[in-house]
């Protein structure tokens, strides 16, 4: 296999602040609480943190999707950097990752602190936020096409995806809510998840009906917290504190037309050329890996993640989660084993990445995968966007 | 509707698509060397390289590939249910458009339904918006 550079990069140290539906101190106050967390769990001091980045950067929109982004954390720690970069048009949210790849591999820094911040809980109470448009506005840039049209959430463009994946995989609506019945198990196994109270597939299928095929437990939990990662060099990684986690691969093209109405593969959407990107670049297959932290923004997108990352055939994902038993913490494929966005709250892919650490790390204690996991794949995103990494514990 | 639709700010690009109904023509940008329409509109035309390009009305009928049915009050004043959706062209079916479907219960929306666009005015727009393709006696 061809020593590509994401194999020379580890993640060296996690952390992340306190996550909840509406917080007592602001997001740049979450983002410090996370990255000095993250620092200090690599071993490493401020000085020694020489690169910085984020998905997306500062929106400066108030909607809490963005409210911090690089500047703003570089200058509250006074870090001293080689490189410093956000990037919203990217693969998906893990881009800021790799990026962080990149700038290593490059020289320009040994140690890059990556970090999402979200304030939509927050925010909620306050505007009308993390709307795609409002009532009257004017609609520039690519979004235009859906403009007039009543589209005021993520969660009626995604509808168009699900809805023609419901229609060709002929997926029930008890097994898609497995994926959410999956979520709040483990989350009441997880003390800083947000909604701990156990549901059942009644109480989804009770849920309120947003838009078809979406119910409301279909969606994730708008919540205020921060993540931070400490990615870097191996060659550094091996002489700190925690067991190495090396980035084994990585998922980031775009071989499809980078649309939202456009893209060819509408009801798999921009997923499966990634996942073979990713697994061009490894010798690992599915049947190696040993956790699976996969995007939930919607349980649909954990759905399409199962069957293109190749853990089941083309919408075959209705017999491979079956009842759920093969999803859960005992299962053969352990999924967002800390309750995922969609019960521990919806940290936009990266309290996945942080809870694929705790489970390497063996760290997780109640929901702690047994049988010492060594590998995790993550994946983040939909529509055209589309991210993938695999993590490996040597 | 009585809730006032976003609307799309208009440039050199996208201005003929959202204002052809003024004239009754939903039109398509289409490369003037190979017949392959683009979209959304670039001046480039993918095929075959030629920027040579004009908008052209075309039949305005089309098939739904996917759709939603909203049920959710995002804003004061929606109705109950309404539907979104990707419509293909009927000349080239990877031609998509997003829209509304009316003029039908929504209930009575399927994939690949036939339809036929109609405009609705909004402010310096048309809106291109689909209903059922009626066919004539």
């Amino acid at each position: 296999m061809t020593d590509y550079w994401e194999k020379k990069t580890a993640i060296t140290g996690i952390g992340q602040s306190k996550v909840s539906r509406g917080a007592d101190k602001s997001a740049l106050a979450l983002t410090i609480d996370a990255a000095l967390e993250a620092i200090a769990d690599a071993g490493l001091t401020r000085a020694d943190i020489d690169g910085l980045a984020t998905w997306p950067g500062d929106a400066a929109n108030g909607a809490g999707i963005a409210d911090v982004g690089a500047p703003a954390v570089q200058d509250a720690l006074r870090l001293q950097v080689g490189w410093y970069s956000n990037c919203s048009e990217t693969a998906g949210q893990f881009g800021a990752i790799f990026n962080a790849i990149g700038a290593i591999a490059a020289g320009y820094c040994r140690h890059v602190l990556v970090f999402r911040t979200v304030y939509e809980a927050t925010a909620r109470k306050t505007s009308f936020a993390n709307a795609l448009f409002k009532p009257g506005q004017r609609v520039y840039g690519q979004f235009n096409w859906f403009a007039p049209y009543h589209v005021y959430s993520a969660s009626l463009q995604q509808s168009l995806y699900f809805n023609l994946y419901r229609h060709k995989s002929g997926i029930s609506d008890e097994t898609v809510g497995q994926i959410a019945v999956n979520g709040r198990r483990n989350a009441s196994l997880n003390p800083a998840a947000v909604y701990r109270t156990p549901m059942t597939i009644e109480d989804y299928l009770a849920s309120p009906r947003l838009t078809s095929p979406l119910r409301l437990f279909d969606c994730d939990v708008p919540v205020d917290g921060s993540a931070a990662i400490i990615v870097s060099h191996v060659d550094a990684a091996r002489d700190m504190p925690n067991p190495l986690i090396r980035i084994e691969a990585v998922g980031t093209s775009m071989r499809y037309r980078n649309s939202w109405t456009q893209l060819e593969a509408l009801d798999t959407q921009a997923q499966p050329k990634v996942a073979e990107m990713m697994w061009n670049r490894t010798d690992l297959r599915p049947k190696d890996v040993d956790v699976a932290e996969l995007y939930d923004g919607f349980t649909y997108h954990t759905i399409n993640w199962i069957e293109n990352l190749g853990f089941c055939g083309r919408y075959e994902a209705k017999d491979f989660i079956g009842d759920g038993s093969r999803i859960a913490l005992e299962g053969d494929l352990p999924i967002n084993t800390h309750g995922g966005s969609l019960s521990a709250g919806r940290m936009h892919a990266y309290g996945q990445v942080h809870e694929a650490c705790v489970q390497l790390w063996g760290r997780g204690d109640a929901r702690q995968v047994k049988g010492d996991p060594r590998v995790a794949a993550l994946t983040t995103a939909g529509g055209p966007l589309a991210g993938c990494f695999l993590l490996v514990r040597e | 509707m009585t809730v006032t639709r976003s609307l799309p700010a208009l440039d050199l690009d996208n201005g003929p698509y959202w204002t052809g109904g003024k004239d009754g023509k939903l039109l398509i940008q289409r490369c003037q060397r190979c017949s392959q329409y683009i979209h959304p509109p670039t001046s480039f035309c993918p095929a075959c390289e030629s920027r040579d390009t004009a908008y052209e009305p075309v039949s305005g009928r089309g098939r739904i590939v996917t759709f939603s049915v909203n049920y959710k009050q995002w804003v004061p004043g929606l109705p109950d249910r309404y539907v979104i959706a990707l419509v293909a062209i009927d000349e080239q079916d990877d031609v998509r458009l997003a829209t509304n479907i009316v003029d039908c219960d929504p209930d009575d929306v399927n994939f690949d339904m036939p339809v036929q666009v109609k405009f609705e005015q909004n402010e310096d727009m048309w809106v291109p918006l689909f209903a059922p393709l009626r066919t004539e006696p």
